[in-house]
């Protein structure tokens, strides 16, 4: 069976929810939104704290508050939400397979938005050593057991990593009566946000033992032990600074992929860094029509952060639908000194541009320069930026035209 | 007595580094915005968070149900409040915002459950 659309959106979180309301906003009711969970809404239905929305609505809500919102005004719009269904492979054609309880249709788009999100880095992706008994969760895991499935855990629980989900759990499991013994990071600074240590260590007294890391694991059927040791400037275990802890429970919380099966397996061209697809400004990849948002292309601190851009990608598709996207001169955006990656990696230099970034590294009292050659377009100073929050810029066509070459990099003067 | 110290605020993502100091009158440095400075003296005074759980569904498609609380609730009571409403389960549909319980331990705000659970 081939249905026509005019856009298939793939994944009802933040992402695909801001993109389908956006577009139904602006007169586009031909839309489907594809969601391999039985409920829309994504991470947020796990994510029970609250702080999300402060930016977009200036209040402060919870995770399925916010989802709430936005499932409340695609259903108001009528956008059509297809859960349990899974797509497991898209096209050049822009052809979407989509598996479900009616078994496989296929969707035949004019635009196609890629909002997939991201899943869990896990014990493999970081090589502890050990034996592997029963007790290792990535925190987004334990979030869903604890939160949506009503199962818990563990007693005494030994966190590794200091992401935001990390911290979000280590408060959650004491509140529900556990004890979190310690949060371990390798790196010399948090990698949550300042507020989340505050709110979920320094509440509750939890330690946050900062460069350090765990170099053991032990137990047969059920997690035992684990082993934490201090590391030098290069994260390697330095001799005679191991400690053990007696825990029946490790939790991960060890960053974060995008997750695109699907958009490699459609010859789509990624990016090694953000492991998300190369856009251009209207977050368009490279196959024509098919645009990427949210987390799939990057991942991001906060879900703000993820409908504003989902939003911008569905503005592009309404262009897209009305006229297609110009696809005249490109310039490559680089990512000079001190910046990790910048989104968008190309742009044309006629339109304002969004960008977002990461620092490598913790910088301090530092500007923020883009330049067009050697010559720099504009600065934007800082008093502190840190690899784990994202920086959102914006830059006016008028400051990027005639750009031939263009380059984000850190100044240190 | 003069109080002098750092605290982060937790209103928002910014999560400035705030420097208070406390001598008859309290003054707040490095705040981006008005709601730093009400962070702060609340933390002095009586410090408040907002509270979030879950509790017992019974019938419904979900075991559990997210919850909250309406207002901010002391700090020194949030375990003693999770603990609490282990002992309430509600009957499926819960609806969205529907009251779980009222004045939630003589604290004065009400928990309210933040997404519907519909029947099985």
């Amino acid at each position: 069976m081939i249905l026509e659309k005019d856009v298939v959106i793939i994944g009802a979180g933040p992402a695909g929810l801001a993109a389908a309301v956006e577009l139904a906003k602006n007169g586009v009711k031909d839309i489907v939104v594809i969601e391999r969970e039985p409920f829309a809404g994504g991470i947020l239905n796990q994510c029970i704290h609250d702080g999300f929305g402060v930016i977009k609505f200036n209040e402060v809500l919870t995770g399925p508050e916010y989802a709430q919102r936005y499932i409340d005004e695609a259903e108001k719009l009528g956008v059509e939400i297809m859960t349990s269904s899974m797509a497991i492979d898209i096209n050049r054609d822009k052809e979407v397979t989509v598996i479900g309880s009616k078994g496989i249709i296929v969707f035949k788009a004019k635009a196609v938005i890629l909002a997939m999100g991201c899943r869990e880095r896990t014990r493999g992706a970081i090589g502890i050593p050990g034996t592997r008994p029963a007790g290792i969760f990535t925190a987004g895991v334990a979030q869903n057991f604890v939160n949506v499935k009503n199962i818990m855990i563990g007693k005494r629980i030994v966190i590794l990593g200091s992401g935001d989900i990390g911290l979000i759990m280590a408060r959650r499991l004491t509140l529900e009566g556990a004890e979190v013994i310690a949060v371990v990071e390798k790196m010399p600074y948090s990698n949550g946000l300042a507020r989340n240590v505050t709110q979920c260590l320094e509440d509750y007294g939890i330690p946050l033992l900062l460069s350090h890391t765990v170099v053991n694991i032990e137990g047969r059927e059920r997690l035992k032990s684990v082993t934490v040791a201090k590391v030098d400037d290069k994260g390697e275990p330095i001799r005679g600074t191991s400690k053990k802890f007696d825990c029946d429970t490790l939790i991960l919380s060890v960053g974060l992929i995008p997750e695109n099966e699907l958009t490699k397996d459609a010859g789509i061209d990624m990016d090694e860094v953000t492991q998300g697809a190369l856009v251009d400004e209207n977050l368009q990849t490279s196959i024509e029509g098919v645009f990427a948002c949210g987390n799939v292309l990057h991942v991001h601190d906060l879900v703000d952060h993820v409908s504003n851009e989902a939003e911008k990608a569905a503005k592009s598709v309404l262009r897209y639908l009305e006229t297609k996207c110009e696809n005249g001169q490109r310039v490559k955006v680089k990512a000079g000194k001190g910046i990790r990656y910048v989104i968008p990696h190309t742009i044309s230099g006629k339109k304002d541009v969004t960008f977002s970034m990461r620092v490598d590294r913790q910088w301090t009292d530092i500007k923020l320069t883009f330049l067009n050659g050697s010559n720099p377009i504009k600065s934007f100073k800082y008093k502190k930026l840190n690899p784990s929050e994202m920086v959102v810029v914006n830059l006016k066509a008028s400051e990027l035209k005639d750009v031939e070459s263009l380059e984000v990099a850190i100044d240190e003067d | 007595m003069k109080i002098e110290k750092e605290m982060t605020c937790i209103v928002c993502p910014n999560g400035c580094r705030l420097e208070i100091i406390y001598e008859d009158t309290l003054t707040v440095k490095n705040a981006l915005c008005p709601k730093g400075v009400e962070y702060a003296r609340n933390e002095l005074m009586n410090p408040v968070r907002y509270l979030t759980s879950t509790v017992r569904v019974s019938g419904g498609v979900l075991p559990l149900v997210s919850v909250r609380s309406n207002k901010p609730v002391p700090k020194d009571k949030l375990i003693e409040i999770v603990q609490f409403l282990k002992n309430i389960e509600l009957k499926a549909p819960v609806h969205f915002h529907q009251l779980v319980c009222k004045d939630v331990l003589g604290t004065g705000a009400d928990i309210v459950a933040t997404r519907k659970v519909i029947k099985k």
